[in-house]
């Protein structure tokens, strides 16, 4: 190929950087023993041999190092290959494992954004949508009711003075405030923003989001139920409090 | 100038015929040159509870179709010569109807009509769509029970975004919750919902209230319109409806157990 640095500065561009989001399964390991692991890791895939040939993979050694147990990654990742898996990065392993990853070509990724941990188990993730998050200024103001079966979408933040009817949903990529009952869907940051809130001054909603995070009417706490509340998103948590 | 009023609901089986009946009756006895439409094209009931069904020749669909004019097909009422009756047709369906032919005879009643009382089917397809696209003012019927109330908001939810009026930025249609078949027994035993529970959930303005009654039913089966039974309680509910309607200050009745002094009214939220 040529890299030639003579070459004409007129040239139109060939590539483009993006930023863009994937759905890749991640292998948590928690023990040590590698035969173990491979054994286990067959029969998964007997399970679904169509799903994971050469399905992306990211090791997950966080578990592993914390228990103290140490793993020789290059052996671990032949295991992994075998198994026609391809393993395209790691996370969460010390330094030695780390460079054994980069020396085999494997990306590292940090760990700033690892699995959900066991007191947030009540909450479930959406995939935010795969697009970055960008500072939109438009806020949308609502003084009419939103009624079942409506849906409102604001590329910034959302003001809605009337009640949110059950069967109603309310998007917006930065904040929602519901200045009365809210009790139909409120997503919040549905681009992907973790520092967007939601207010409203009566919480009895079907399912509150933030950043894909989200809640369902049946996990919200009765002490929270029917107050004004703030919800906002604290280490990948809801917090919902009470702003009386 | 002339207003158009639908009687809706979303849910079936909860009085729109009845109301759109009763409504349109009262509005005619006020001496208001009133006509009634009625929608649900295929399931023709609007007649039968007018009493007018042995007069049916034409029907909507045929002046849609231009195979009759609007004077044919309109019906007098027997009881109040203010009042006119546009029947559906039973043979055909709800697609017989299109939005530009039903803008044609809602513009064409408007030039000879105070108001136009248009009776809705149930559901939200095409003709509660229709039935409502063209509208001023929206009566919604709701019983006191969760489905329904939901059905109602879903359809104050088109109201406020697929009418003609929203789609053309006017002013937004004036809605009013009927809430009907109200049983303040039933309420007591906690079977029903309050007059108080709906309002919160639809936050409404309230035009009244019209109980369950026996009266309605045999009113349905003689062909007269409720309000014409003076005596009845839900043909008194009906007045005060149209009375309220017309910009009178009734206080709201049949909130609280018939039991209760007659004079002791509640007043709504």
């Amino acid at each position: 190929m040529s890299t030639d640095p003579h070459k004409t500065p007129y040239a139109p561009s060939v590539l483009e950087f993006k930023s863009s989001t994937f759905s890749v399964p991640v292998l948590v390991l928690s023990s040590d023993d590698l035969v173990a692991i491979e054994q286990q890791l067959q029969e998964k895939i007997s399970l679904a041999p169509e799903f994971f040939r050469n399905s992306p993979l990211v090791l997950d050694l966080q578990e592993l190092n914390k228990k103290g147990y140490d793993i020789d990654f290059a052996v671990l990742a032949d295991i992994v290959r075998k198994s026609g898996l391809l393993p395209i990065g790691v996370r969460g392993g010390n330094v030695q494992q780390n460079k054994q990853a980069l020396e085999l070509l494997i990306p590292v990724y940090s760990i700033h954004s690892s699995g959900v941990s066991a007191d947030t188990q009540k909450q479930k993730t959406i995939m935010p949508t795969p697009e970055p998050v960008t500072d939109s200024a438009s806020t949308t103001l609502i003084t009419q009711p939103i009624r079942s079966g409506q849906r409102i979408y604001s590329s910034g933040d959302l003001i809605i003075l009337a009640q949110v009817s059950a069967g109603a949903e309310i998007m917006a990529e930065g904040n929602i405030h519901v200045y009365s009952t809210l009790r139909g869907r409120a997503l919040a940051g549905v681009q992907g923003n973790t520092e967007a809130r939601i207010f409203c001054s009566d919480l009895q909603a079907e399912l509150i989001s933030i950043a894909g995070n989200y809640k369902i009417s049946e996990d919200l706490d009765e002490t929270v139920r029917k107050k004004p509340v703030q919800i906002y998103l604290q280490n990948q948590t809801l917090i919902i409090k009470d702003i009386a | 100038m002339a207003r158009i009023i639908v009687v809706t609901s979303g849910k079936g089986g909860v009085g729109k015929t009845t109301t759109s009946a009763a409504i349109a009756m009262g509005l005619a006895k006020k001496g208001h040159k009133t006509a009634v439409i009625d929608f649900d094209v295929g399931l023709r009931n609007l007649d039968l509870i007018m009493g007018c069904e042995r007069r049916v020749v034409y029907d909507f669909v045929n002046v849609i179709n231009g195979e009759a004019s609007l004077n044919q097909a309109l019906i007098r009422d027997k009881n109040c010569k203010q009042l006119y009756i546009l029947p559906a047709s039973q043979t055909r369906d709800k697609d017989a109807l299109s939005q530009e032919g039903v803008g044609k005879i809602l513009d064409a009643l408007k030039k000879d009509f105070k108001y136009i009382v248009c009776d809705s089917p149930a559901g939200i397809e095409k003709g509660a769509h229709l039935a409502m696209y063209f509208a001023d003012d929206a009566f919604v019927v709701t019983n006191p029970e969760v489905s329904s109330v939901r059905d109602s908001d879903r359809m104050l939810g088109i109201l406020a975004s697929k009418s003609r009026r929203a789609e053309r930025n006017e002013e937004p249609i004036k809605e009013y919750l009927l809430l009907s078949r109200y049983s303040p027994d039933r309420v007591k035993l906690g079977e029903m919902l309050s007059v108080d529970d709906v309002q919160e959930i639809l936050s409404l303005h309230l035009l009244g209230v019209i109980p369950e009654s026996k009266s309605v039913l045999n009113a349905s089966n003689s062909g007269i319109p409720v309000i014409l039974d003076e005596k009845s309680d839900a043909g008194q509910a009906y007045a005060d409806i149209v009375a309220r309607y017309l910009g009178e200050d009734r206080p709201h009745r049949f909130i609280d157990d018939k039991k209760g002094f007659f004079g002791k009214f509640f007043g709504s939220k």
